[in-house]
């Protein structure tokens, strides 16, 4: 059939499976709105407030679901406003698929109005971007998007199409949804069965490559098989259930502290998915000095670029991990085990018993009310530490983080997208630094019914840079004491959606009893002291020789 | 720092040449010569580049380039197994009293002479860096009016082509 490019556009997404696109319309994009209008039965477009909420949005949708999520904006300022988003995903890789309209072809190169360089600008943050040349190759252009952005490494893939070729008219053949690249692994796993073999105290890390990959079931078997503990980056948490007995904790600066240290004592990591951050080794030079690594990642390019791993296993992570397993024999290491009794044992002796309204008996109090099908977004900041340490999760995708680009105001747009993606009620705890940035989300989420929590812990102050101030910078609070004017329950009203604010555990409790058998989004506003700390900590550059437990007064 | 020349077999299309050096600015790898053109097919074009970097981060920049959708082949390319050249032009003041030894050098070196006034000279020579450098460095002694280099040009030696590469 004979179609504008903007119904290929519509009818591509639909076509791939898209169910909702987020978006925000303009003058460079008015056409495939029209085509959304008429296609309204067949995909479901969500106007949010601001397109940084957007593409937000589709990032929570896509890292909820698995799926790819897709976002549209207009040319110039729509496109600028995806960029943060667009990182945000990159850094963490989700699979995106963004399209922007742009000015007519033949003003493209002339500064024309609002006309911007947008695949320049996004050159780094996308796996891969395009600018739509013909409105003939312009459905195959989004098929390769998406193959792309789901394939191998997932992440972010950008199409920038002018508008003449929005309004031209080409054939159009409706295909099946682009299947992502087929998995591989062929590395040869020989020596890391023997590393693992030799080895007295092994330990299986993992990040978000397994997530990614559907690898968490392997990380378990392999665990089990070896007898070795479980550790996480921010990323990979949800990926092994809170509760299983191998399971350590998130590991980093500000990880477990079992799971730090039984990290920094092993004599060989097998790592699954990571990338090995600054913010998850802390000194490269002094990091598990003992331990050989085995580094398993589907990204050639993740292999020595900060640690120095002793084997790199190239390949689908699940695949890979599956091979390894079953080339390795059943060992028992019960002397490993009593060490690693003996670090849980000093994180329990860290545990805050404190009574009242202090972190952990929040989130203590929220895990009662989570159950395993429900999403957790957070935004940057104090309370996204606590949330990774303090909930506990029993299914994969329920812990949705921005990880990477440590993007505040990225949680009201990632939540509605989860909430969206899944169908379920879905939990944001967000501080009052980063709410402030982007809460202008509560329209999107009042307008569509999302049934949200949004637990806002509200401490007064930029708390995770305040922390950094006091412990190095002489508490020198400059930039990082808020208290502002605003009511947050008001605000929430203002908007249509409805709000409690608490000021002890059992007003706590009580909201969160309406909060989650409320219909649309309901925000509570949670005092917290702003001299709270998240602990442990390493200090940046630091080795886990120097993590800090305690902070004196 | 060792020195490192690649070449980078990428599709012929607008923008990809951006894409490929922005990979170099980005992961913070310092680009001393490069050279683009199409290739035996119009599909193709080939990028060659010479650049510095600490060995265990070179991983780094060919595992990038890789997985750029436009890069279909990365080949290093080391001194023995490749043969490479680069063409220079360079002028120099003429002046009498200078003329005859500028002359001489020009012919040890088999440096043609492209243009010639009474004020200045250009000449043009063509062979490996080393060579080029070294023609430079004897041209110091006049007074160098102007340099251009076009960079590396580096195939491999025997019948082996990029194309040929197993991924
Ligand atoms: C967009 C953005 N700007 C600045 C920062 C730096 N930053 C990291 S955490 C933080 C404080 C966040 O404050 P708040 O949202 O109140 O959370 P809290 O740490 O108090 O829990 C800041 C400013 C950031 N991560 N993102
Ligand atoms: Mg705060």
């Amino acid at each position: 059939m004979l179609l504008s490019g903007a119904d290929i556009i519509v009818r591509t997404l639909i076509e791939q499976g898209v169910e909702v696109v987020f978006g925000y319309p303009g003058g460079q994009i008015i056409d495939v709105y029209d085509s959304l209008y008429r296609c309204q039965d067949e995909i479901r477009h969500v106007l949010t407030a601001h397109e940084q909420g957007a593409v937000h949005a589709a990032d929570g949708y896509a890292r909820a679901t698995g799926g790819v999520g897709t976002v549209i904006a207009t040319s110039g300022p729509g496109a600028t406003n995806l960029v943060t988003g667009i990182a945000a995903a990159f850094l963490d890789s989700v699979p995106l698929v963004a399209v922007t309209g742009n000015v007519p072809s033949d003003q493209l190169g002339t500064d024309s109005f609002q006309e911007i360089d947008i695949t320049g600008i996004t050159l780094p943050i996308t796996k891969h971007n395009f600018i739509a040349g013909s409105v003939e190759t312009l459905a195959d252009t989004i098929r390769e998007a998406f193959r792309l952005a789901k394939s191998g490494r997932p992440g972010p893939v950008l199409i920038d199409v002018p508008k003449d070729i929005q309004v031209a008219q080409a054939e159009f053949t409706p295909g099946e949804p682009v299947p992502a690249a087929e998995k591989q692994s062929r590395a040869d796993v020989t020596e890391a069965v023997e590393t693992i073999a030799q080895c007295n105290r092994p330990f299986v890390y993992f990040g978000g490559g397994v997530i990614a990959s559907g690898a968490e079931q392997a990380v378990t078997e392999l665990a089990e098989k070896i007898d070795a503990p479980i550790g996480c980056s921010l990323m990979g948490v949800s990926g092994v259930a809170t509760e299983h007995p191998r399971f350590l904790g998130m590991q980093g600066m500000h990880g477990h502290y079992a799971s730090s240290i039984a990290m920094h004592h092993a004599d060989c990591i097998i790592a699954c998915g990571v990338r090995f951050n600054d913010r998850a080794t802390g000194d490269t030079g002094r990091f598990a000095q003992g331990a050989k690594v085995i580094h398993i990642d589907v990204d050639n390019a993740e292999f020595l670029k900060t640690v120095k791993a002793a084997l790199c296993l190239k390949g689908d992570v699940g695949l890979t991990l599956a091979r390894l397993t079953a080339a390795l024999k059943k060992q028992e290491r019960p002397d490993w085990w009593d060490e690693i009794r003996k670090f849980k044992a000093r994180e329990e002796e860290q545990i805050d018993h404190r009574e009242g309204l202090v972190p952990r008996n929040i989130y203590a109090l929220l895990n009662d009310y989570l159950t395993a099908s429900t999403p957790v977004v957070t935004d940057v900041g104090q309370h996204q530490m606590w949330a990774a340490q303090y909930l506990r999760f029993e299914q994969t995708r329920r812990f949705i983080s921005n990880g990477g680009l440590g993007a505040m105001g990225f949680g009201m747009g990632a939540a509605i997208g989860a909430a969206l993606g899944t169908g379920e009620r879905t939990v944001l705890v967000t501080g009052d630094g980063g709410f402030g940035m982007c809460l202008t989300e509560l329209a999107t989420a009042v307008s569509n019914k999302v049934p949200l929590v949004i637990l806002v812990i509200n401490n007064g102050v930029l708390g995770m840079v305040r922390q950094f101030q006091t412990i190095w910078y002489d508490r020198h609070y400059a930039g990082t004491v808020l208290d502002r004017q605003t009511d947050f329950v008001a605000v929430a009203e203002a908007f249509g959606a409805k709000g409690a604010r608490v000021r002890s555990l059992a007003e706590l409790q009580e909201a969160f009893d309406t909060a989650f058998a409320a219909d649309g989004p309901f925000l509570i506003d949670c005092a917290v002291h702003r001299d709270e700390l998240v602990l442990p900590m390493l200090p940046p550059g630091g080795s886990m020789d120097d993590i800090i437990v305690k902070v004196e007064d | 720092m060792q020195k490192y020349t690649i070449a980078v077999l990428v599709n012929n299309q607008s923008g990809v040449l951006n894409r490929v050096t922005s990979m170099f600015r980005r992961r913070q790898f310092n680009i001393n010569s490069l050279t683009v053109s199409e290739t035996e097919s119009e599909k193709f074009s080939r990028i060659t580049v010479t650049y510095e970097a600490e060995p265990e981060m070179n991983h780094q920049i060919v595992t990038q380039l890789y997985k750029l959708p436009d890069v279909i082949k990365v080949k290093e390319l080391n001194k023995d197994d490749s043969v490479n050249c680069e063409l220079m032009l360079i002028k120099v003041k003429n002046d009498p009293a200078a003329r005859d030894d500028i002359r001489t050098a020009a012919e040890a070196f088999k440096a043609e002479t492209v243009d010639y006034t009474r004020e200045s000279v250009i000449m043009r020579i063509t062979g490996d860096s080393r060579r080029i450098d070294a023609f430079i460095t004897l041209m110091q002694d006049f007074e160098i009016l102007e340099i251009c280099r076009t960079g590396v040009v580096s195939l491999e030696r025997g019948s082996t082509t990029i194309a040929q590469l197993d991924d």
